[in-house]
């Protein structure tokens, strides 16, 4: 029996406005649908209506047989119905059956299900064209279902369709042999589209090349037996790129242990050794890093992306990864508390219309660039905010090559204590004899071939059950029954995150730890009946934890856990037996050896080349109005404020905050913030991130270079002490298997190398994502490939003593002195400026970490003493730029002076932004000059101006004369004008 | 004098109950974070306690309205424990989620004392989207003690739904009967955010409501979110107008004599504190002793 309960807003409904888009619309009533698939009595089901609905501000109606006449409604135009597709992620249909169940003291049992739904109606002269338009902007095909009707046929029909997205699968599941003794050509069809069906279809993307799949040939060879799916299948994903990072592992030109090894692990290695404050403690062995916080707790961060699904689905792609990341925290030693969240989106101008075809003949249209990025930032909005995460920090990046692919990153900051019952957090071991449990939501089709399909480029054959959509609530249920409740009593001996690869991954990756695992696969519980043995194993349905759990803790376990509505299942047992071996209702289906499984990918042996372009240098005439050029570089997109981003992501949750993401009366996007882990010290963790993506144009060494200096400045500007900061690596790269790029990559890692250990800041963590590459069709459905700039994102952490000493960005008196830190040269290569122009150049800026190590130390001295009262980290679009925040922050005016500022650049356009490294711009009382002044007398720096009380901006150029004369108003006006409508 | 107890619920995706637990602690009071299926369970009783809270989160993922689902859940399992809390004359507070969960159950503003009847909606903010700010909110009100000694104040509000409405009926006694805890108005912080006073078009700038009885307090921004003086927006700037009153800098580096120090808390404090002082008076004592 399938009924729809029709709710409907009577009074003015502000969702419904905001779809009054276009001019021609003349009203828009929204009606919010759950339709329930449970035979259930009217009485029943008009209690549920009052449940779910506010009698205030909305009325509902029940219609239970197709016969129903349509309730009294106002005439309108058209009505959209958009609901789910079979299997995606329907998290309200979700509450509304809970709340059901709660109601009536009932279960939902077999296929009884709810669906929710929306119908939007529309008054307005419209003809189905566009109608069609408006409902494909607010619907994606890859999730979703869109049905119209005219009002003409919704009468006819007595409303909208009764429409049950259950999901049918009729095949009985089987277990198949695979025939790897087969041609080559036919091996390289395996490893890329998939494993072939009875019906010659394939299964999807192994990413398996073909040296790959003759190691695993020889393998079932000596075994005497062909593989079954599964065992190809659990394979695949646990020797993805996306999990074993096989180009940073591998022996790569004179470099025999890998880049990993060699440049990131090392240097760290070094640091650590070196340091007398080795605040180290767990690094690149976990699911994130973890530095001592004090006496009590440790710091854990972890930064990721999820490139690929946000393509496809931005908004799912997007609350999966923030998700994700939360679970890298819980699934940190014993379990970390997320603390904060960070997200970075790399991203193509919303405003350029440029129509990309995943298929041939104009088949399989991307989605918009303002549409993703829409996506993406709802996304992440939906995901910290309903998990109770602050996210206090994030940036925006734009280049037109991530049309093709965004980069997504998202990040998580966790405390944990350093010892649970006496027993040190981060050491965590799964024994022969625990239970293998999982935790959390159930298995369904979602995100089948997520890790082997981020392994590839993306093109026609991207799967779309690769898309998944994050269920906050579900998971928010899971970790609070975990770090707040399960882990201080130690039921379980060890924990990890199901992500990508699923259970094939966690399972398999935890087996380490005793040696061995056997698996009933038909214990794992479902989303829906139907799925096949190898999608159970390796699908990435979300939250879902695996635990190892001693049998004399399983009671508990279990009772608190149904005491949390939080599913546990025993899936299996740890063993000691070497092998991976897994049973589907008593049958062996894959026995493979632990040593095969986890290091029997062979190795490769990868050659680079690094021929990097020389580009013309630019022929920028001498600027004539440096104030209109000041403002259109303030309105940039790489630039300009997203204060819309930062207002609708809380960050004033759990009570942290210590320096928020919009700072001084300006409300300006800060490049660092700070916050307070723990309520009851006055320690802070002050964090912050570099990436110069547009440097790559140039030279990767100097990027990497760049990025390492800004995350570590961008922290010391803010208070974060030099000699207490860590960081975290992500390589976003291309096409990874030209030895070009692979060039690129190497002389970024090696940059890694020299800049952490001259300023000994610490990796504790990294990820990479080698193939940000897009094969499709243009508008003309011409063939196309679009490649990501190679991206290196770092991020920083840093501890501080007491969190009254941090500075914020805004100037804060009149009358205070402005002086520059470092040394402005002419290094304008891969600048904004430059980009203005349509240019690179060649002078990419380059680090003197030596140097600038000694500021920053002398720096953390001056911000311990009191000296500084704002504080700016220069970075893109130079002084000019940075000179401007500080102003729009404070709401105060500036007169500079160009000629005080220490260097040797001769133009004034390029002192004003160039975008040499190593500057800090700060304002001080002047009673501290003198003091200031000593403090700083070994290093560069430069009294360039004061603070004026008349908010006017007014900088003197080399001439001597006025070249800016600005009013603050007018650089706060162009520094928000160009999101000022998102 | 004994510390009266709090219990501040959690579970099903409510979020703030370890920072409203805290405010409560440092308030003087003796706060313990109970998940609602323990009062359910009766592993827990909500009669052990003098002031209960609920607050702010997104639990059941705000679906179906925010507060919707918890207060059903709580209306399901709990009604006759929070009817018995109330008429024994306890305190309640309600922050955000928890404002609109106590809505939900009918509690607020329970006009004629009629408690368990809807009669106000937190509706989608007038952009719908999400919203993190500071706000500045003035009371006019004489009959909550929660709001004893409050004139005005600056805290955060930090939600999707925040946007009160109530019909013409309603409204008109809300207002005789002097229910409206909190409206926002453009006060120092507006001014220095520049920012206008209402952050979702809440119906007559409400922010927050009582019962008639005073006791009840539902509101939509977080006092806990500004129960230090560093969780402000303005702390940095208000921090160098104390520095500019010391002398430049010593070397000893330490505050001498008669400085002025660096605030340690935020106004929002002084909501738990009139929480907590309100059970330790002689009316309250007389009719239960604390444990």
């Amino acid at each position: 029996m399938i009924s729809r309960i029709e709710i409907l807003t009577n009074v003015f409904d502000s969702r419904a406005e905001l779809r009054k888009k276009i001019k021609k619309i003349k009203s828009v009533t929204l009606i919010d649908v759950y339709t329930i698939d449970k035979k259930l009595f009217s009485t029943d089901l008009n209690k549920i209506g009052s449940a779910v609905i506010n009698p205030i501000t909305q009325k509902f109606f029940i219609r239970n047989n197709e016969k129903n006449q349509p309730y009294k409604i106002n005439v309108f135009d058209w009505a959209i119905e958009i609901g789910f597709l079979p299997g995606v992620t329907d998290n309200i249909s979700h509450t509304v059956k809970q709340i059901v169940e709660d109601l009536l003291k009932v279960k939902f049992i077999g296929s009884e299900d709810v669906y929710s739904s929306q119908i939007t109606l529309i008054s307005g002269n419209l003809n189905i064209v566009e109608i069609q338009q408006i409902a494909d902007g607010l619907y994606n095909p890859l999730i979703q279902r869109v049905h119209i009707k005219s009002y003409k046929q919704y009468i006819k029909d007595h409303g909208m369709d009764f429409i049950v997205p259950r999901v049918k699968l009729i095949k009985k599941p089987t277990v198949s042999k695979v025939d790897l003794k087969v041609s080559d050509d036919e091996l390289v069809k395996i490893g890329k589209s998939g494993i072939k069906n009875t019906d010659g279809s394939r299964r999807g993307p192994l990413a398996l090349d073909i040296d790959y799949l003759k190691t695993i040939r020889n393998y079932f060879k000596s075994k005497n037996r062909s593989p079954n799916d599964i065992e190809i299948e659990s394979l695949a994903q646990t020797w993805s790129e996306h999990c074993k990072h096989t180009i940073f592992a591998n022996s790569i030109d004179e470099v025999k242990d890998g880049l990993f090894k060699h440049y990131i692990k090392r240097a760290t290695k070094e640091i650590r050794k070196k340091k007398s404050n080795d605040f180290c403690v767990s690094v690149f062995n976990d699911n994130s890093g973890a530095i001592v916080f004090d006496k009590k707790y440790l710091i854990t961060h972890k930064v990721e992306t999820h490139n690929s699904p946000s393509a496809l689905d931005p908004f799912g792609g997007a609350v999966t990864g923030i998700v994700g990341v939360n679970r890298d925290t819980l699934g940190f030693g014993l379990g970390a508390k997320p603390i904060a969240n960070y997200f970075g989106f790399c991203l193509s101008d919303p405003r350029i219309e440029k129509k990309l075809y995943k298929g041939a003949n104009l088949t399989q249209p991307m989605l918009s660039s303002y549409r993703i990025m829409n996506g993406v930032i709802d996304g992440v909005n939906a995901g910290g905010n309903q998990s109770g995460i602050p996210t206090p920090q994030g940036f925006l990046n734009f280049d037109e090559r991530f049309r093709g692919k965004p980069l997504v990153f998202v990040g998580t900051i966790g405390l944990i204590p350093k010892k649970i019952k006496g027993k040190p957090s981060h050491v965590k071991k799964a024994c022969p004899g625990d239970y293998v449990v999982m935790l959390g939501g159930r298995v369904g089709k979602d995100g089948i071939h997520g890790a082997t399909f981020s392994s590839e480029a993306m093109d026609c054959g991207s799967p779309s059950t690769a898309v998944q959509i994050g269920d906050p609530i579900t998971q928010k249920k899971l970790s609070d029954a975990i770090v707040k409740e399960a882990r201080d009593m130690l039921l379980y001996n060890s924990i990890t995150d199901n992500g990508a690869g699923g259970l094939s991954c966690s399972v398999s990756e935890m087996a380490k730890e005793s040696g061995g695992v056997i698996v009933n696969l038909e214990k794992v519980p479902l989303k829906y009946p139907g799925l096949e043995p190898w999608e159970i194993w390796i699908s990435e349905s979300q939250e879902r934890m695996t635990l190892a759990v001693p049998k004399e803790k399983w009671k508990k376990f279990k009772s608190l856990m149904d005491s949390r509505e939080v599913e546990a299942t025993i899936i299996g047992k740890f063993t000691d037996s070497g092998k991976c071996l897994v049973l589907y209702n008593g049958k062996i289906i894959m026995d493979i050896d632990m040593d095969f499984l986890h290091d029997g990918l062979p190795t490769k042996f990868l050659t680079t080349t690094y021929n990097p372009k020389k580009h013309d240098e630019p022929n920028i005439s001498l600027e004539k109005n440096f104030g209109a050029t000041l403002l259109k570089m303030l309105s940039r997109l790489n630039i300009t404020s997203f204060s819309f981003i930062s207002q609708q992501y809380d960050y004033v949750v759990q009570a942290n905050s210590i320096l928020p993401p919009l700072q001084g009366r300006g409300r300006v996007n800060a490049d660092s913030s700070a916050i307070r882990p723990s309520l009851n010290s006055q320690k802070g963790l002050v964090m912050s991130q570099g990436l110069y993506p547009s440097y790559s144009d140039i030279d990767t060494y100097h990027m990497a270079a760049s990025a390492i200096d800004t995350a570590i400045r961008n922290a010391v500007a803010a208070g974060a002490d030099p000699e207490y900061l860590a960081i975290l690596d992500n390589f976003c790269w291309c096409s990874a298997n030209d030895s070009e790029r692979l060039g690129s990559l190497k002389r970024s890692a090696q940059a890694c190398y020299d800049y952490a250990v001259s300023y000994g800041t610490p990796f504790i963590s990294g990820k990479d994502s080698m193939f940000n590459d897009f094969n499709g069709y243009d508008e003309k459905g011409k063939p196309i490939n679009i490649s990501i700039p190679p991206t290196l994102l770092i991020s920083s952490i840093g501890v501080i003593n007491d969190i009254n000493k941090v500075v914020s960005l805004d100037l804060k008196k009149s009358g205070d002195l402005i002086y520059i830190l470092g040394e402005t040269k002419s290094e304008l290569g891969g600048s904004e400026y430059y980009a203005m122009h349509n240019s690179i150049g060649n002078n990419v800026p380059k680090v003197d970490a030596k140097k600038n190590k000694k500021l920053y130390d002398l720096f953390f001295k001056a911000i311990q003493k009191n000296m500084i009262a704002s504080s700016i980290s220069v970075g893109r679009g130079g002084i000019a730029v940075a000179l401007a925040k500080t102003a729009i922050g404070g709401k105060l005016g500036i007169q500079i002076d160009l000629k005080n500022i220490p260097g040797n650049v001769s133009r004034d356009d390029y002192i004003l932004y160039s975008e040499s490294q190593g500057r800090i711009i700060v304002s001080i009382d002047p009673k501290n000059k003198d003091k200031f002044e000593k403090n700083f007398k070994n290093v560069g720096f430069g009294l360039i101006g004061k603070v004026t009380e008349t908010p006017a901006f007014e900088i003197i150029g080399l001439e001597n004369k006025k070249i800016i004369n600005l009013k603050v108003d007018e650089l706060e006006k162009a520094y928000k004008s160009t999101f000022k409508d998102y | 004098m004994k510390k009266p107890k709090i219990l501040i619920f959690s579970g099903y995706g409510l979020n703030s109950e370890v920072e409203t637990k805290f405010a409560f602690d440092i308030a003087g009071g003796d706060a313990e974070i109970v998940h609602i299926n323990d009062l359910i369970s009766k592993k827990k009783k909500l009669s052990d306690y003098q002031i209960f809270a609920i607050p702010g989160g997104f639990a059941y993922g705000d679906d179906t309205g925010a507060g919707n689902g918890y207060a059903n859940r709580l209306k399901n399992h709990l009604w006759k424990d929070i009817i018995q809390f109330i008429n024994d004359g306890k305190l309640i507070i309600g922050i955000c989620n928890g404002f609109q969960v106590l809505v939900n159950l009918g509690l607020l503003p329970a006009l004629n004392l009629k408690y368990g009847e809807r009669e106000l909606g937190l509706m989608p903010n007038e952009i719908p989207r999400y919203t993190v700010r500071f706000v500045d909110l003035k009371t006019e009100n004489k009959i909550s003690p929660w709001l004893k000694d409050i004139k005005s104040l600056t805290i955060p509000v930090s939600n999707g739904e925040g946007k009160l409405y109530a019909n013409k009926k309603t409204l008109k006694v809300m207002k005789e009967k002097n229910l409206i805890a909190f409206r926002y108005y453009k006060g120092e912080m507006c001014e220095y955010l520049n920012l206008p006073a209402s952050p979702n078009g809440s119906i007559d700038d409400i922010a927050g409501v009582n019962d008639e009885t005073g006791r009840i307090l539902g509101l939509m921004p977080h006092p806990e979110r500004a129960m230090f003086f560093t969780q402000l927006p303005n702390w940095p700037y208000l921090k160098e107008k104390i520095l500019r009153k010391r002398p430049a800098f010593s070397p000893r580096n330490g505050i001498r004599r008669g400085e002025e120090k660096f605030p340690e808390f935020g106004p929002g404090l002084q909501i738990f504190k009139n929480g907590v002082d309100y059970t330790k008076r002689s009316s309250f004592l007389k009719k239960y002793t604390l444990k």
